[in-house]
């Protein structure tokens, strides 16, 4: 019996130990080599003092060493955390000290982010993969540490209840929180994902996801559960790089978000796009614009379309019927096996068939808590139906229709969907804070056809200073991911406040919406 | 070729003047300085400063990735032209 999230890799292992796992650039791995690997790391993790319940950093692309390292983590016992390869120093640092992580594994070509951060933190053990050039000063090469480790699967101790992985999340405040996920939640929201999808080791995934972020990891953990393969690349950057390996690999499975499939759309109008071999194709992470559906089915002829709704917290919550995709257009369908999906009002009861309410979630899918975070875990775990139960309160409001479908109607907080990465106003306004010529700040989402919505800050400078978009968006670079920087920068003299006070956002989009029209 | 190049990269995807921050051979992808969007900018740019049309199928890291691979291809494209 499958207890923890790890033995999937080992059933699949010893049932198809010549299958090809993965697939990334030139590299590919059956399962025998992936669990070799793993159980290499596990045992250099544990021989580095990693024990049950203590916290690795992956900070690495989309490689082969980041897939399999989340096994190694695993298998020593500790819970993963995963890292985007485009976090700057600042964040890194900061997620390291909350996790309080013991080790650190990584790459060589991301020395300038991680180097004058692990100097700091002297306890931090960093192990980084092996390239042409010398090891970053004071981390261990990997690639020499596990040739020397047995492949044996080290003693297991954890039991289902444990922590597997701290998922980090933008939030609301502007500090990413850790979203506390056990064995248990993630090995059944991977059950129950692989149960709807219908996913057998004949299946090729493909994914350009990042590995850090639930939809992107489950299309590893996807792949892992069924003995598929999974084809993964770096990014979207490429797009014709990506389509070529998409077709040679005979992929049978595209996981993609809104703005990939607005991109393939501009690209097939140019020259037209086809790929048969897709039997499935999955849209999370943003919602999928209705018009965008018959142009998907002319590109994957062959494909059902399942329209999902997930969040951090509970990694999947929705699927929708492929069957019902072209009919609910803007529906994301009903609860995921063995979960349900309720609707309530602010003062916590059922509304009606067609009204709005907040979204609620119950089953074992759903988080542990916020790491290190009781008072944001109690905004958002409350009271279920049985003692000691909780339901997930999403923050997002939806309706549901006679049918028992639902659909998405707005976030009830401020956060922007971008490219279908979640940004956290707050955290832009702090780095954009961070300029001393910067009097007040407020950023907001506008609609994009590209990106969903795109990131627009707001800024007012201080009397006698002089700043422009350029130092802005710098200072953004320099200290947020990519997708955060903003894509509009408007100066304007003063920012509206509300009655008592407050600078407002929503009185920001109202005073200046001609100017927001002007940029779409 | 190279310092309009150099300039646009610096300016539009860097935000900086500062010449160092940007080796000819630095790969943009490995180095963080672009992603998915930042490749479209990259194109729109070389087309219109260039006068040069680029292909989907030319759309790779061995053309753009760097600006060193940049010159290189805007250089082949217009001899092309020509």
């Amino acid at each position: 019996m499958s207890r923890l999230l790890q033995d999937t890799l080992l059933a699949t292992a010893a049932r198809y130990p010549n299958h090809t796992a993965l697939v990334v650039g030139d590299v590919r791995m059956n399962y025998r080599e992936v669990l070799h690997y793993a159980c290499r790391l596990a045992h250099a993790l544990r021989d580095r003092g990693v024990r049950r319940g203590d916290r690795v950093a992956i900070f690495m692309g989309n490689t082969w060493q980041c897939a399999a390292s989340i096994f190694g983590v695993l298998l020593a016992g500790g819970v993963f955390v995963a890292i985007n390869v485009h976090t700057k120093r600042d964040k890194l640092a900061f997620i390291l000290r909350d996790a309080d992580a013991r080790v650190l594994l990584t790459e060589p070509h991301l020395a300038r982010v991680f180097e004058p951060v692990a100097e700091q933190m002297p306890m931090l053990r960093v192990l980084c993969t092996a390239d042409t050039n010398a090891s970053p000063v004071g981390a261990e090469n990997l690639d020499d540490v596990l040739a020397d480790m047995p492949t044996t699967t080290p003693p297991q101790q954890a039991i289902t209840l444990d922590l597997a992985s701290l998922i980090y999340t933008s939030g609301t405040t502007g500090d990413p929180k850790g979203v506390m996920h056990t064995h248990q939640s993630l090995s059944f929201v991977l059950a129950s994902i692989n149960e709807y999808l219908g996913f057998s080791q004949h299946d090729r995934l493909f994914s350009a996801l990042p590995l850090n972020f639930g939809y992107g990891l489950f299309q590893w953990f996807s792949a892992v559960h069924a003995g598929a393969t999974l084809v993964l690349e770096h990014s979207f950057t490429y797009p014709s790089q990506v389509f070529k390996r998409m077709r040679d690999e005979e992929v049978t499975s595209f996981a993609s978000v809104p703005t990939v499939f607005a991109m393939m759309l501009e690209q097939d109008a140019k020259q037209p796009l086809c790929f048969p071999s897709v039997r499935l194709i999955t849209n999370a992470a943003a919602a999928l614009p209705a018009e965008f559906i018959p142009g998907i089915m002319r590109l994957f002829p062959e494909a059902a379309l399942y329209k999902m709704y997930g969040q951090t917290e509970c990694i999947r919550g929705a699927y929708l019927e492929p069957a019902l995709a072209e009919v609910k257009l803007d529906s994301v369908g009903r609860a995921i096996p063995g979960t349900e999906l309720l609707l309530l009002g602010e003062d916590g009861q059922m509304v009606g068939e067609g009204e709005v309410g907040i979204l609620h979630m119950r089953g074992p899918h759903i988080m542990r808590g916020y790491w290190n975070l009781p008072e944001k875990t109690a905004e958002v775990l409350v009271a279920g139906l049985l003692p000691g139960e909780f339901l997930l309160k999403t923050g997002d409001l939806f309706r549901m229709d006679a049918d028992g479908h639902f659909y998405f109607v707005a976030r009830s907080d401020e956060i922007i969907k971008s490219r279908g990465e979640k940004v956290s106003p707050a955290e832009v306004e702090n780095a954009i804070y961070s300029l001393p010529a910067v009097l007040e700040v407020l950023v907001v989402g506008v609609p994009d056809r590209l990106l969903g919505e795109a990131v627009c800050a707001f800024v007012a400078v201080r009397e006698g200073e002089t700043l422009n978009e350029q130092q802005i968006k710098r200072i953004c670079n320099e200290r947020l991911e990519n997708y955060m920087v903003p894509k509009h920068v408007l100066l304007v003299s003063e920012l509206p406040r509300t009655v008592n006070g407050k600078l407002s956002r929503k009185l920001v989009m109202e005073q200046y919406a001609a100017l927001l029209n002007e940029l779409n | 070729m190279k310092k309009t190049i150099r300039q646009y990269i610096l300016g539009n995807l860097l935000f900086t003047e500062d010449e160092s921050a940007l080796q000819d051979n630095d790969s943009f992808l490995s180095g963080g300085i672009i992603d998915s969007t930042g490749v479209m900018e990259i194109i729109l740019f070389i087309e219109d400063t260039f006068n040069i049309k680029v292909n989907d199928d030319e759309m790779l890291p061995a053309n753009l990735d760097s600006v060193d691979n940049l010159v290189a291809f805007v250089t082949r494209k217009q001899a092309v032209a020509a």
